[in-house]
């Protein structure tokens, strides 16, 4: 390769380094990650479920996903075994021992959380994944690929894909019903509950009453309001009768689901300046060398 | 020594009994690839909601990425800090490194659901994404070592561009296109070489924060927050292994002599990079005290002992013996060992020490995904030998009478 004069060599070098310069300018597209105070959660009191699964049936409903009859949901054999929501089931309650009351198990309810930081949000390579004010956490059809790290990234799990489609696979989740709280009803799960499991309302106020409940019942409940500051605080706050391990929740840390990626994401792209420096430094080598080749 | 050393297309039969077989395990492959372009991912793959990445991101793109470093690493030595003597081995590895980056691309497009939207990225940014960094800083890297790619084609074809009947037409105006594109690159050249180099240390070290974010669910043995550091290191220290692995085949594959000399210099220069990178990676699990985890024999443990001890140490113990760079066998063995130490690195980030908390059924990579990996890595080396059978990237003595340069018509030397 034949290298160009000193001159022609800064101005071209000054070029590159404006286009860059220039790309920050621009760099400012982010997703929408609002944390609202007013923004809302659930209470989900799992010493108060029964298990009769009418929050799947009305999930499904909701969200126009095939559902068998409502009658076969009382099928009790579904909770041997585990059970995840997935493309079909964007809810779904499993079954766990009461070591206190073996007549009296408890039943948990896994959907989307809802995170105040969510992994999925800062994950997605196109923006795909938003925070809205009312706590939502949604994903926009229109712009996702199908890359799939938003079940890389999402510390519960919850992010599912279509394997089967071939053209327009879609991510599925809770949508904490945006499209019905926007008319001002409840999420369907909530609005469907026979025993009041779930409580919907202003996050804020939803971890006050979770509080209340733990110090006027204390005996009936572990002291931990699951999501309170789990993965740096969930839309959804969990109470439970038993250790939150046993239940299989993750035990995360109070940091926020991103964790540092962020950090070390902005640290090696501070203002492009890194970019930029190593850019400059390479240049300077490769014309100290060239200059000392020729000298030699 | 090496002046009279010229890049020249190889005159050799194409088709050979070893080339039958990589066309039978391409044709295999791309079976498997119309399944999953019609049936959908699911149909070929043991993906699913708890394993959503598996072989073909691991190997197809995260190992392809690290492979393909020997393009960058000669780049930075033979143009950025202008060590002439190794400018035999550049072409080889831009070509390794185009081809490589390629494939990464198609495997990209094969294991996203909606390959029709893999221009998203472009206009739709997510500055706190690490796949978003990769996923550009790859896009651009690509078009970067197609620029560089495009003087060896000028060298080949200016003032040969020869079509048959109707197609003659065009035979005037594309060599003028070819000379200006030779002109024109001759002066901004390095723009493009510098950019390269950026460019790939950005993305390479991204490819490591990929899995910060699955900092829950990864095992302790490769979770750390210096994974960036550690895959750049990986990176850099692989590109020279790769570069006397390719060139050491193509060699024997081509009949060629071995350029024993510069492989063995280039092999001398490993060493200290591979002990860089293992003083970070042991020196991280010291610091975060995880090697209590090597005490429980599973999966994870026996992997990253394999990893370490097969992929880094010996291979680092090897490099530094004068023997071993005397020896073209021995350099050899060495480098394929930190190539497999590398690409296991990365299945052991992306798949080994992923772990989901709701681990309903275990991942092994499906019939149809390793039929595509295998077939791709197939399809690349095809294409290397049909590119340097077709275009001037292997350097052969000038003298050879089989083949005359004349259309080199720039020398090597600036």
């Amino acid at each position: 390769m034949k290298l160009p004069s000193r001159r022609a060599f800064l101005k071209t070098a000054a070029v590159a380094g404006g286009t860059v310069a220039g790309l920050n300018a621009t760099a400012k597209a982010a997703p929408k990650n609002v944390l609202s105070p007013e923004r809302n959660g659930v209470l989900v009191d799992t010493t108060v479920c029964i298990g009769c699964r009418s929050c799947e049936y009305a999930c499904r409903i909701a969200h126009d996903l095939p559902s068998p009859p409502l009658e076969t949901y009382g099928d009790k054999t579904v909770f041997n075994e585990m059970r995840r929501p997935d493309s079909g089931a964007l809810t779904v309650v499993n079954r766990y021992d009461n070591p206190k009351k073996a007549d009296l198990p408890y039943f948990v309810k896994a959907q989307c959380m809802h995170c105040d930081h969510p992994a999925c949000v800062s994950a997605c390579i196109v923006g795909a994944f938003s925070k809205q004010e009312n706590g939502s956490v949604i994903w926009d059809t229109d712009m996702c690929i199908g890359c799939r790290y938003c079940m890389v990234a999402c510390p519960f799990q919850i992010p599912s894909f279509e394997y089967d489609k071939a053209i327009q696979p879609e991510i599925r989740k809770c949508d904490f019903c945006i499209s019905r709280t926007s008319e001002n009803k409840l999420p369907a799960c909530v609005d469907v509950c026979p025993v009041e499991a779930l409580t919907f309302g202003p996050r804020e106020e939803i971890i006050r009453i979770a509080k209340q409940r733990l110090t006027t019942y204390g005996d009936r409940y572990v002291h931990h309001v699951y999501g309170e500051y789990d993965a740096g605080g969930t839309g959804w706050v969990y109470l439970a009768g038993r250790d939150f391990a046993d239940l299989k929740f993750p035990k995360l840390g109070t940091s926020p689901a991103p964790g540092v990626s962020e950090a070390i994401q902005h640290g090696i792209f501070a203002y492009f300046v890194p970019p930029v420096l190593l850019y400059a430094i390479l240049g300077a080598i490769m014309w100290m060398t060239k200059t000392r080749n020729e000298e030699a | 020594m090496e002046a009279h050393m010229k890049p020249t297309p190889i005159k050799a039969r194409f088709l050979t009994p070893g080339v039958l077989v990589l066309i039978l395990l391409a044709v295999n492959g791309i079976a498997f690839l119309v399944g999953r372009f019609f049936f959908g991912i699911g149909a070929v793959t043991n993906l699913n909601d708890q394993y959503p990445w598996g072989l073909w991101i691991a190997v197809d793109v995260a190992a392809g990425v690290a492979l393909a470093a020997g393009g960058f690493t000669t780049a930075a030595l033979g143009h950025v800090m202008h060590r002439e003597e190794y400018h035999a081995i550049i072409r080889p590895a831009l070509l390794t490194a185009m081809l490589g980056y390629t494939f990464v691309a198609v495997g990209v497009c094969v294991d996203i659901g909606r390959w029709y939207f893999v221009w998203h990225p472009l206009i739709m940014w997510n500055g706190s994404s690490a796949l978003f960094e990769v996923g550009i800083c790859v896009m651009i890297y690509m078009t970067v070592l197609y620029i560089e790619f495009i003087p060896i084609i000028t060298e080949r074809f200016i003032g040969k561009v020869n079509f048959p009947g109707i197609l003659g037409k065009l035979n005037r105006p594309l060599d003028r296109l070819l000379r200006v594109l030779d002109r024109g690159l001759n002066t901004t050249m390095f723009v493009f070489i510098i950019a390269g180099v950026v460019l790939s240390t950005l993305h390479q070290s991204s490819l490591g924060t990929l899995m910060v974010i699955a900092g829950a669910k990864m095992h302790p043995l490769w979770f750390t927050p210096i994974l960036p550091l550690l895959f750049l290191l990986s990176a850099i220290a692989v590109g020279f292994p790769m570069v006397i692995f390719e060139s050491t085949l193509a060699a024997r594959s081509f009949k060629l002599k071995p350029e024993t000399e510069i492989l063995g210099k280039l092999g001398g220069m490993v060493a200290p990079i591979l002990g860089v990178y293992l003083a970070f990676k042991l020196g991280d699990m010291f610091i975060r005290e995880t090697f209590v985890y090597l005490a429980e024999l599973n999966t994870a443990s026996v992997m990253w002992t394999i990893e370490v001890v097969v992929g880094v140490v010996i291979p680092l113990r090897m490099f530094l013996s004068p023997s071993v760079l005397r020896s073209p066998a021995l350099t050899f063995t060495a480098a394929t060992l930190v190539v497999f130490g590398v690409a296991l690195n990365r299945i052991n980030n992306f798949i080994i020490a992923y772990d989901p908390p709701y681990d309903l059924q275990a991942y092994f990579p499906s019939i149809g995904e390793i039929s595509v990996t295998v077939g791709f890595i197939a399809l690349l080396t095809l294409m290397y030998r049909a590119y340097v059978m077709i275009f001037p990237v292997i350097s052969v003595p000038e003298d050879r009478p089989a083949i005359q340069a004349k259309y080199a018509i720039r020398s090597e030397k600036s």
